[in-house]
């Protein structure tokens, strides 16, 4: 579990987060949504610990990132685990080397014990016999598979992604996203993604925080989040067509 | 004041690449692979370039000189000095800049932009000692393609000059023992160190702290090959000072 209390970040004059105070469940798929700008990026980085908020603490388990030492930190870290929004997949090794790479860094392995542990996680993202290849000679989808099993390999306990479906068609964006909910439930881990997509949200948003401006505007489900009458939440769900007819439908058959 | 702030960095870079050690067994395999892609993949443009301005700094000496009174070795003995003196060290480090600072540059700068930086970041690697120590080390072994330069520098003079007709192959010979000061050969290396850890850091630098997108990599790269080159050039001007002025 995390625990946002009350977090300001600001860059120069810009105050991008205004005292953010929320809770990410352990085995949950939480969702950050909100329009470009809103903060997201910046929330999540905090939260990474790649920014550092100036007021307000983030609660991994019991002890909040501000109060760790450096050792505490590099722990921390080798219990995180992230995909980023353009896969960042290293250009100069191939796949296997992509996924074995957070192992080489920290793990006392064997080398054939780590094979084995990067061809189990391959398998567990349906990515089979591409140990071989480069990032560049598979596509996007593959390379958000790949990216998720680098970054489940070490067992973390907690997973961000920062728009993972971004960049890809819809068919393989479920698929990405089906995927991330089913090893945060597999290994009971607390996952946090980074979206502006409503289909993720419609999928496996099972708790959502909207971000407005740099606030908190509101926070609910899935289910919730159709049925709320808060205007910044309303006008971002249905700032879509699809969505807007969907919501007439409803209606008419009301 | 930006180029003070700029200044601040790249020491503040500096101080974090020699902190917080990579594992020992990556950063030995990075340090190979960094001397195949910096040093040995920089030998041939350095050994052809050597060669023909060796030539060339032998044919327009004999050419300079009408005047009877002055001895025939002096093409051996000016390619010599040239050479080593300013040649090799400086100015292949000068086509060093442009041709392994841009590579360094771009690509950590394209690590930037693709947010692979972000990755070793977030994983808890330092990301610099992981990206610009190896490199540090590479170049460790430039002094060795300074070398080659040298020797194909000088061969280039005797090639053009003897084949040329412009010299006598003794001639060239004489001129190139005439005189020799062994310590000019430690002044050279000396100067070839420094520029070697500047030629390593300061396109670092440059693609580290880039922001932007493809087009800012280019630019980096530019800013890159400015920077490096005015270093070397200042850096040049203060060892030969210090070592050669009293």
């Amino acid at each position: 579990m995390i625990k946002v209390i009350e977090i300001h970040k600001s860059f120069g004059e810009e105050h991008i987060l205004k005292g953010i105070s929320t809770t990410f469940d352990k085995g949950k798929t939480n969702l950050i949504i909100g329009q470009s700008g809103s903060g997201k990026t910046v929330f999540l980085k905090c939260l990474l610990g790649l920014f550092e908020a100036e007021k307000g603490k983030i609660v991994f388990e019991n002890k909040a990132i501000q109060d760790m030492n450096p050792d505490e930190k590099r722990d921390l870290r080798e219990d995180m685990g992230m995909v980023f929004q353009g896969s960042a997949l290293f250009d100069s090794m191939n796949i296997e080397d992509n996924v074995m790479f957070p192992l080489r860094m920290f793990g006392k392995r064997k080398k054939s014990d780590m094979l084995d542990r990067v061809n189990q996680v391959l398998s567990r993202v349906n990515l089979e016999n591409a140990n071989k290849k480069f990032p560049s000679e598979i596509s996007g989808g593959m390379q958000k598979r790949v990216a998720i099993a680098r970054a489940i390999v070490n067992n973390p306990k907690y997973l961000f992604c920062d728009e993972p479906n971004s960049g890809l068609d819809p068919r393989t964006a479920i698929l990405i996203d089906n995927l991330i909910q089913e090893i945060t439930r597999e290994y009971d881990i607390t996952t946090v993604i980074n979206t502006h997509d409503m289909n993720s949200v419609m999928e496996i948003g099972e708790k959502i925080v909207f971000l407005q401006k740099g606030n908190l505007a509101w926070q609910g489900n899935n289910d919730e989040i159709f049925k709320t009458d808060n205007k910044d939440v309303t006008d971002f769900v249905y700032s879509s067509d699809l969505f807007k007819k969907i919501r007439d439908i409803q209606n008419l058959d009301q | 004041m930006k180029y003070i702030s700029d200044i601040g960095s790249y020491f503040l870079m500096l101080r974090t690449v020699f902190s917080r050690p990579t594992k020992g067994s990556v950063i030995y395999e990075l340090i190979l692979k960094e001397i195949d892609e910096l040093v040995i993949n920089s030998l041939g443009i350095v050994a052809f370039i050597s060669f023909f301005v060796g030539g060339v700094v032998a044919i327009q000496t004999a050419l300079n000189i009408d005047n009877p009174l002055i001895p025939e070795y002096l093409v051996g003995f000016a390619t010599r000095q040239s050479i080593l003196l300013e040649f090799a060290p400086t100015f292949i480090s000068i086509i060093m800049a442009g041709k392994m600072g841009s590579f360094i540059t771009s690509s950590i700068g394209s690590m930037r932009v693709t947010e692979q930086i972000d990755a070793l970041e977030v994983m808890g690697i330092n990301s610099l000692n992981y990206l610009v120590f190896p490199k540090i080390i590479a170049l460790l072994f430039y002094p060795f393609v300074i070398a080659i330069a040298m020797f194909l520098g000088i061969l280039g003079g005797w090639v053009a000059g003897v084949q040329g007709g412009f010299t006598s192959s003794e001639a060239f010979v004489n001129g190139l023992q005439i005189d020799f000061i062994p310590f000019h050969i430690v002044y050279a290396f000396i100067k070839t160190s420094v520029f070697a850890f500047i030629l390593a850091t300061v396109p670092s630098w440059q693609g580290f702290y880039m922001k932007g997108g493809a087009l800012e990599v280019g630019k980096a790269s530019t800013n890159s090959f400015v920077w490096t080159s005015v270093l070397i050039i200042l850096t040049n001007y203060i060892i030969t000072t210090l070592l050669l002025g009293s």
